[in-house]
């Protein structure tokens, strides 16, 4: 508004000190926004996990198998609207360094249960029809450059065949799409069929099963009543909500969001050194020129305002060029987390960091302001 | 001129307490700096520490051709046999080979910290794994007996997961098993695990398929034979690696994050650090500007007052770094920390603050201070004499 | 011609750690409209500590003090700073003017109290500024401009808000004789053209001599001249 030029003027006055607290305060918000981003993204699974879905494994740990007989049981249970399973396959392509995230399904139960992942008709059908058929996601297809008809060899570290060898072939029939997630679109999926006949070991088993509840508030009830099924059994299951299922992972990661917070927890407390030593500094300095405004009729509250909004001027454009280059840079992570895009939640929390940030350096300097004695100030 | 920096650089420092607010600037800029990075460099240091440190050169360790971990690696029995009894391998007294034909399954056991449940390795060990793994020392309780469902639990591990401490009992798969016993290693990846004996564990888990074979070589040296003799055997398909290999391998990929987060998020903070001190050296600088016109009025050089505003800027950053690394060896020396391991099973590792860290840390500091002191120093000796005492 | 400013037996102590002074002793002093009193005294007399009871930048110990009819020793902090923008335009020895801002902007500075709009406040500065003498040196910062320069500045930005009263300390005490009489003459020029109401803290008597009256302090009290000017 009017005060602009005043406001503006004020914090250039001392050039190389604004420049340099400016800058600092910048790096404080681009680390925000890559900590706090990566913080999202890992937490991202956990908020995009489906309500209606519950996923079941073996209660010793996820890298025990289930059998595939517990499928029947688990669909004949009230409440349950479908069930589809998946197992790990664990491969790679061509190189120990390409590993591909591969899972034999049942098409329809699969795609049926996961309707997130858009798969054109025809392509659902020729993947049903066709024994050695898969389907990949869009960004596995743009990776390696595979097309629908190509053939795609995948070595599993895990699954060898009678033969002793470990080599599977696969036609690609599909490609499908996960428009709520572009994160999610690397997947290799085949027929469970040609999975289960062509290896040596654990036949008639899966690694896990999905089941859909037909309401999300009978989620509780419909887990228990799962692992009652298989209770006592040399097979016993956990059946938990998606969602705690993606958050109990995480947690074998580790307190990702605990470094993260020690991490901007040390940074802002340097930073409120840095940026209040400024403020302190530049108001002290203004002194005669904060009695003058008195003078001319600025009120002490005014003038509390004026040092606090210079103060919040500076934060927010600082926090604003540190939180625009996270966002311009935090693309370059995705290989390593699987994040795309900077969640629009780190920047409103960002802002709201600035703003804090603000208040807390300049308070006690716009206080001073605010009480500073004209004639004493005019006379010093 | 030594005579002159050091009345204009004593002159600085007695101004110091004066500049309180922004001296302690560039000290907390720069502690904060350094003590992230030292923790985040502690963690990799001690996750490696924890990793090489399992294994001997004398060790080796078979897995099945093409699988990367233990987890996913399958070896026959009589393979095994083979694997074993290949010339080599170091045999006991009574000339059996010392070695040990493995097999691991994961567990879900609750941990203590958050009560949720994470992945444990049970470790089905041989016969001679004790002559095999001598560092594995029983600390409490006693080893368990072959064909009973005992188990033994390592330090690391018991200080992670509840419920097995001995005298407890865990069930899987319908059979229930009592921890006997706690052993200590060293430190290394085997104290995240639960141990038992072999054949049992098998059979609780219905599998008759081994996982890995490790054994003992008469000496280092014999390792490039032993491996040719193995590859070259048509009736197996394995890949062979020198037990420190094997673990280096697995750390790569938790390594490379680490390392990422130390020199990504401390290269950035030690940027944010070098505006901190350019800021306050700069302000430094101007405040005492007449009295630097005065000194050159008199006659003082200006290289005398360069170097004076280096040294106070670098001794600034030497606290800084001092207090950063502290605290870092405070805070978190020793801390345990656990992640997802190769096996995808928890590891524990602990934080090591080494001297050389610190040591680090402090080099750190000092770039730091010496950048931020540069231009500032350049300024002071470039200051216009007439104009600073004109100012007055 | 009535009295615009009138003082009435005030006392102005300060306390300093434990010891009072008392600065002005029952002063009372009348100040007509339009005039150009200069405030005369050797250093310590008070002089000061006046002027900033007739600016409203201090409250009396004990009195009263009517500028333009308003008893302002009674106002609240606040509402003296509304009635400064009102009523006073100030003019200090060393020119006080923001050194970061162009002259125009530095002149804007009391407007902005204002409502009024930006292309209104942008004419009255011109206007101010045209006065003074200066309207071609606008846009120059201070430091750009010689001591008169930046003291006619400052005389604009106390003239802008069209206030009651102009209060002067010292305005030419940073000054050479040359410059000085210039501003002076600038002064006298607003009391006699544009009947401006001016009180000048001077101990030259050079530029006593530009006033239509002189009073004299000397510890606090009135020492020479009526106490109606």
């Amino acid at each position: 508004m009017k005060y602009f030029p005043l406001l503006w003027a004020a914090l250039w006055r001392k050039k190389a000190r604004t420049i340099f607290t400016l800058l600092s305060i910048t790096v404080a918000f681009l680390l925000f926004g890559m900590l706090q981003g990566v913080n999202a993204g890992f937490n991202q699974a956990v908020e995009k996990a489906n309500v209606n879905r519950l996923i079941t494994t073996s209660s010793i740990a996820l890298t025990e198998n289930l059998p595939y007989g517990d499928l029947a049981q688990i669909e004949a249970l009230p409440g349950v609207a479908g069930v589809a399973h998946a197992s790990w396959f664990g491969p790679y392509y061509q190189d120990p360094k390409n590993f591909v995230f591969s899972f034999p399904v049942e098409p329809e139960r699969y795609f049926g249960i996961y309707p997130e992942l858009i798969l054109p008709k025809e392509q659902l059908q020729a993947f049903i029809n066709t024994r050695t058929g898969a389907v990949i996601g869009a960004d596995l297809a743009r990776k390696y450059g595979w097309k629908i008809g190509d053939r795609v060899p995948l070595h599993s570290t895990i699954w060898t065949k009678p033969d002793g060898t470990s080599d599977w072939n696969f036609d690609v029939v599909g490609i499908y799409e996960n428009p709520t997630d572009r994160a999610q679109e690397n997947a290799f999926f085949f027929n469970y069929k040609y999975f289960d006949e062509g290896r040596s070991f654990s036949k008639g088993t899966v690694g896990w099963y999905i089941v859909r509840v037909k309401d999300p508030t009978q989620s509780a009830q419909i887990a228990a009543a799962v692992d009652k099924l298989f209770a006592n059994s040399p097979d016993e299951t956990k059946t938990e909500t998606e969602k705690e299922f993606q958050q109990a992972f995480l947690k074998q990661i580790g307190d990702i969001n605990m470094i993260v917070t020690y991490i901007l927890f040390a940074v802002f407390f340097a930073l409120l050194f840095a940026t209040g030593s400024t403020m302190m500094q530049s108001v002290r300095e203004r002194v005669p020129e904060l009695a003058v405004l008195k003078t001319l009729g600025f009120s002490d509250t005014s003038v509390l305002t004026l040092v606090l909004c210079e103060s919040l001027l500076l934060c927010l454009l600082a926090a604003a060029l540190g939180l625009i280059a996270a966002w311009a840079l935090f693309p370059g992570l995705k290989d390593t987390l699987g994040v795309v895009k900077l969640p629009t939640v780190v920047i409103v929390e960002g802002v709201v960091v600035a703003v804090l940030l603000a208040f807390i350096t300049g308070i006690f300097p716009a206080w001073r302001a605010k009480r500073l004695d004209i004639v004493e100030a005019l006379r010093g | 001129m030594f005579k002159q920096t050091t009345a204009i650089t004593s002159m600085n420092l007695r101004a110091i307490p004066q500049r309180m607010g922004t001296s302690w600037v560039i000290v907390i800029g720069i502690a904060v700096t350094v003590a992230v990075l030292v923790s985040v460099l502690a963690m990799v240091a001690g996750f490696s520490k924890t990793l090489s440190s399992t294994g001997r050169a004398d060790r080796v360790i078979v897995l099945r051709g093409g699988s990367v971990a233990e987890l996913s690696s399958t070896i026959s029995r009589d393979n095994t046999i083979n694997i074993m009894d290949a010339p080599g391998v170091k045999k006991d007294a009574e000339g059996k080979p010392i070695a040990s034909a493995e097999m691991v399954a994961v567990v879900a056991l609750p941990q203590r910290k958050t009560g949720t449940a994470a992945n444990v390795t049970v470790r089905g060990v041989g016969a001679k794994a004790a002559e095999l793994r001598p560092e594995i020392h029983l600390v409490a309780g006693r080893m368990f007996q072959p064909a009973v469902r005992e188990l033994i639990v390592g330090r690391s591990a018991l200080t992670q997961f509840k419920g097995v401490d001995i005298g407890s009992h865990i069930s899987f798969r319908n059979t229930d098993w009592t921890v006997v016993g706690e052993f200590e290693s060293g430190g290394d990846a085997h104290e995240s695990e639960l141990m038992g004996d072999i054949e049992t564990v098998l059979s609780a888990f219905r599998r008759n398929l081994f996982q890995s074979v490790t054994v003992m070589l008469d000496s280092p040296d014999a390792f490039a034979q032993y491996k040719d003799k193995l590859t070259t055997d048509p009736t197996l398909t394995v890949d062979v690696q020198r037990e420190p290999d094997y673990y280096a391998a697995q750390s790569k990929q938790l390594n490379k994050l680490l390392n990422f987060l130390a020199f990504g998020v401390g290269g950035i903070m030690a940027i944010g650090a070098i505006f901190g001190a350019l800021n306050t050296m700069y302000s430094a600088v101007s405040a005492r500007s007449l009295e630097i016109a005065t000194l050159r009025a008199i006659g003082f050089g200006a290289g005398a007052v360069v170097v004076s505003v280096f040294v106070e800027a670098l001794l600034l950053s030497l606290v800084g770094g001092l207090i950063g690394a502290a605290a870092a060896w405070l805070f978190f020396n020793g801390n345990t920390v656990n992640t997802l391991g190769a096996n995808f099973t928890q590891v524990v590792f602990h934080l090591t603050v080494t001297p050389q860290l610190l040591v680090s840390g402090i080099i750190w500091a000092c770039v730091i201070g010496v950048l931020g002191g540069l231009f500032p120093a350049i300024r002071a000796a470039r200051l216009p004499v007439a104009t600073a005492l004109r100012a007055a | 011609m009535s009295a615009i400013v009138s003082l009435h037996n005030v006392v102005k102590t300060y306390t300093r750690g434990k010891q009072t002074v008392e600065v002005l002793h029952n002063l009372s002093i009348d100040i007509a409209q339009g005039d150009f009193v200069a405030l005369m005294g050797p250093s310590g007399s008070g002089k000061t500590t006046l002027l900033n009871l007739i600016g409203g930048l201090d409250r009396p110990s004990k009195g009263e003090v009517n500028v333009a009819g308003e008893r302002i020793d009674q106002l609240s902090s606040g509402q003296l700073a509304k009635w400064r923008a009102r009523h006073v335009g100030f003019v200090f020895q060393f020119y006080n003017l923001m050194p970061m801002l162009t002259a125009e902007r530095n002149v804007e500075l009391p407007l902005l109290l204002t409502n009024l709009s930006s292309a209104q406040r942008k004419q009255n500065v011109q206007a101010a500024l045209t006065v003074v003498g200066l309207a071609e040196r606008a846009k120059h910062k201070p430091a750009e401009l010689s001591g008169g320069q930046a003291q006619r500045v400052a005389i604009a930005r106390a003239l802008v808000a069209d206030p009651t009263l102009l209060v002067c300390d010292e305005p030419t005490g940073d000054l050479d004789r040359t410059t000085a009489d210039e501003i002076l003459h600038l002064l006298q020029m607003l009391n006699k053209d544009h009947g401006k109401t001016i009180v000048m803290v001077t101990h030259d008597p050079k530029a006593a001599e530009f006033a239509s009256h002189q009073l004299h302090l000397d510890k606090g009290q009135l020492v020479e001249g009526s106490a109606h000017a």
